[in-house]
């Protein structure tokens, strides 16, 4: 299942505008990503890890090169596009949450299927599986504030998943957590790679991250340093879907 | 959407409640503003309509140059046939005959000598033919604290706080001194048929409301008046009928370059008038504009700060596919909403305070002691038809202005930076 290609990057740069000169974040970098994968951008504060991402997901442009993202050409997108492409096909996970606070955890998750015009009943239904997948169905009705930092971690997990994007974007997703729950955490999104066949990206520099995945791409002065695929995975685990 | 937008609004009290009450405040405050000044005003001018100015007044063109002096001297003569002539060719207006005066009345005791003595202005008014209006339109029926209304010749009726400086009771006798219309003493004794409070102080200080006739017997003036006064049948002004009336009126008698003829003027003409009606036609312009200013930059802070708060929900929401135009438009769905929900309650307390004024009234009498102004001493609001809208619409504008200049922001988020902002 997991061989076709589904991000395509060629000879991308990106720069930005400094002052009276310009700040190259990315150069030279040539990826391709399958369905699938379970990669981590891994490198220093400044590598480009983020900017990368950000391509990616169709939030900014490259400066040069492509970006080719499940068969869209980003720098070609409009603006709407571009929305359309992140509602329907990639799911983000942030470092710190970002739930909503005044709603509880179902509402949060329930919000990524509203843009998608879902009926109430498929809404129900998908977000209720969706915070099984992470296990928390039983906190649907709690908020926020009332969850500790590994399960609102998980709901956001939940809310990148439950439309079941084929990319999912994850940048410090357990920079804020303790080893327990960022083993946690990794392992949750390690099932659903496996069960899914979703495409994980994340952005890291956490080790206890790096030993879960399957591609580490180690970027360094806005290049590609090191591109090694990782021999067998050291934990391996199953859920239900 | 609209459900998951309608919950956040509901549970998120700093995005609903404190706009609601900024809104609703406002909007009470100018429902009870416009009432207030809707019924001072408005109040004001009727009752100058009613005992000074007419809606229209006709006057001869010598006593017009100088109709505040009431120069009765040079006072319309065989007055009769012109108010009959008016109310053939205006019959949409009441027409009466009044005389305006000046003179000091002497209150004798026992013996016949001056127990004491004081100046007046008069109003000669028809009280005794057959359906006048007059007795109606100076609401003497609930003016009166003491005694009756006059019912023969020779009564008439003095305000109260005159009584009580002179200690003057129904019965007793009093004489006028004045000027005959030829420049003449003039004196005739009256008995007091009853003691009025008219609710102005200007008024109340000291005056007499006599019958025309007796009055024209006392000043030489038989067959003449000072002023003829016009009212609309509606018993409301009416500036633009007013202006054409005046105008056919006073081109009737162009050619006529006689002293004495028939000249017309206006309410707006006199005392200031002008002011007053301009100013209570433009308040509610001017109260809507200044609450829309108000209230949009109160609520655009307002705004602002929810802005601030809800940083991370649109950065999520433009993470997760929402596009920015959805983002802003759901904001001014928002502000809709909140806007009318704060409208309608503002209207709500607004016309209930304003009800209660309505009815009650505030007792400004202390502060108007002195006041020349011809104006109620209990001050009443008045609900017309505008308050009903006058906040309502401002309200609903100003929160959605408020809304929709404070989501501006929202256009310049750069999605570049979402990751960013989203990790702080």
């Amino acid at each position: 299942m997991r061989n076709f290609e589904i991000i395509k990057i060629e000879n991308l740069a990106k720069r930005f505008h400094m002052g009276e000169g310009d700040f190259t974040a990315l150069r030279d970098i040539n990826l391709t990503f399958s369905k699938g994968e379970f990669t981590g951008l891994v490198g220093p504060s400044g590598s480009g890890k983020t900017t990368l991402l950000n391509i990616i997901g169709s939030l900014d442009n490259p400066t040069e090169g492509k970006a080719i993202v499940l068969g869209n050409s980003v720098s070609e997108l409009t603006h709407k596009q571009s929305a359309v492409l992140r509602n329907f096909h990639i799911g983000f996970i942030f470092q710190t949450y970002n739930l909503l606070p005044v709603y509880t955890v179902f509402d949060n998750v329930e919000f990524a299927l509203l843009l998608q015009k879902h009926s109430a009943t498929e809404r129900q239904k998908m977000v209720m599986e969706a915070l099984d997948w992470v296990g928390l169905a039983d906190k649907a009705n709690s908020k926020p504030a009332q969850l500790s930092g590994g399960e609102c971690q998980r709901v956001s997990i939940a809310r990148a998943m439950v439309k079941r994007p084929e990319i999912v974007l994850a940048d410090e997703p357990s920079a804020n957590l303790d080893a327990t729950n960022s083993h946690h955490i990794i392992q949750t999104m390690k099932k659903l790679n496996r069960e899914l066949n979703t495409t994980f990206i994340f952005a890291t520099h956490d080790e206890k991250v790096m030993q879960y995945l399957d591609r580490i791409i180690h970027l360094k002065d806005g290049m590609v340093e090191k591109d090694e695929i990782m021999p067998e995975l050291k934990t391996k685990s199953h859920v239900s879907l | 959407m609209i459900k998951f937008l309608f919950k956040g609004i509901l549970k998120d009290n700093s995005r609903s409640l404190l706009p609601i009450i900024v809104v609703a405040l406002g909007v009470a405050l100018t429902v009870l503003l416009h009432g207030w000044i809707t019924g001072a005003l408005g109040d004001s001018i009727e009752m100058n309509a009613s005992f000074n100015s007419g809606h229209v007044k006709v006057m001869s063109r010598a006593y017009a140059k100088d109709f505040g002096q009431m120069p009765n001297d040079l006072a319309l003569l065989d007055a009769d046939t012109l108010v009959n002539k008016l109310k053939s060719d205006y019959p949409d207006l009441d027409w009466v005959r009044r005389i305006r005066f000046g003179g000091l009345i002497d209150f004798p005791d026992e013996k016949g000598e001056t127990r004491a003595q004081g100046p007046v202005v008069g109003w000669a008014i028809d009280l005794f033919i057959p359906g006048s209006t007059e007795i109606g339109r100076f609401k003497l029926q609930g003016a009166i604290l003491d005694g009756k209304l006059p019912s023969k010749p020779g009564e008439a009726l003095i305000t109260s706080d005159f009584a009580n400086k002179f200690s003057v009771k129904p019965g007793d006798a009093f004489t006028l001194f004045g000027t005959t219309m030829d420049g003449g003493m003039a004196f005739r004794n009256f008995t007091v048929a009853g003691t009025v409070r008219f609710g102005s102080s200007a008024v109340d200080r000291g005056a007499i409301i006599a019958d025309i006739t007796d009055v024209r017997k006392a000043l030489g003036m038989e067959g003449a008046t000072g002023e003829i006064l016009g009212y609309f049948k509606s018993g409301v002004y009416n500036d633009m009928k007013a202006t054409a009336l005046m105008n056919d009126f006073n081109q009737k008698y162009e050619a006529d370059k006689d002293e004495y003829a028939p000249q017309m003027i206006r309410l707006r003409d006199q005392g200031g008038m002008a002011e007053y009606l301009d100013i209570a036609n433009a308040m509610g312009a001017i109260m809507v504009f200044v609450f829309v200013m108000a209230m949009s930059i109160v609520l655009w802070n307002a705004g602002l700060l929810g802005g601030l708060r809800r940083y991370s929900e649109f950065g999520i929401r433009l993470a997760l596919g929402e596009e920015k135009k959805h983002i802003y438009r759901t904001l001014l769905y928002e502000g809709l909403l909140i806007g009318t929900i704060g409208s309608v309650v503002g209207t709500l307390v607004g016309l209930s305070a304003s009800y209660y004024l309505q009815v009650v009234g505030l007792d400004m009498g202390d502060m108007m002691q002195r006041s020349t102004l011809m104006m109620p001493t209990v001050v009443r609001t008045r609900i017309t038809p505008a308050a009903f809208y006058i906040g309502f619409i401002p309200g609903v504008f100003s929160m959605v202005l408020g809304n929709a200049l404070a989501g501006i922001a929202i256009y310049k988020r750069n999605t570049a930076q979402l990751f960013k902002e989203l990790e702080v």
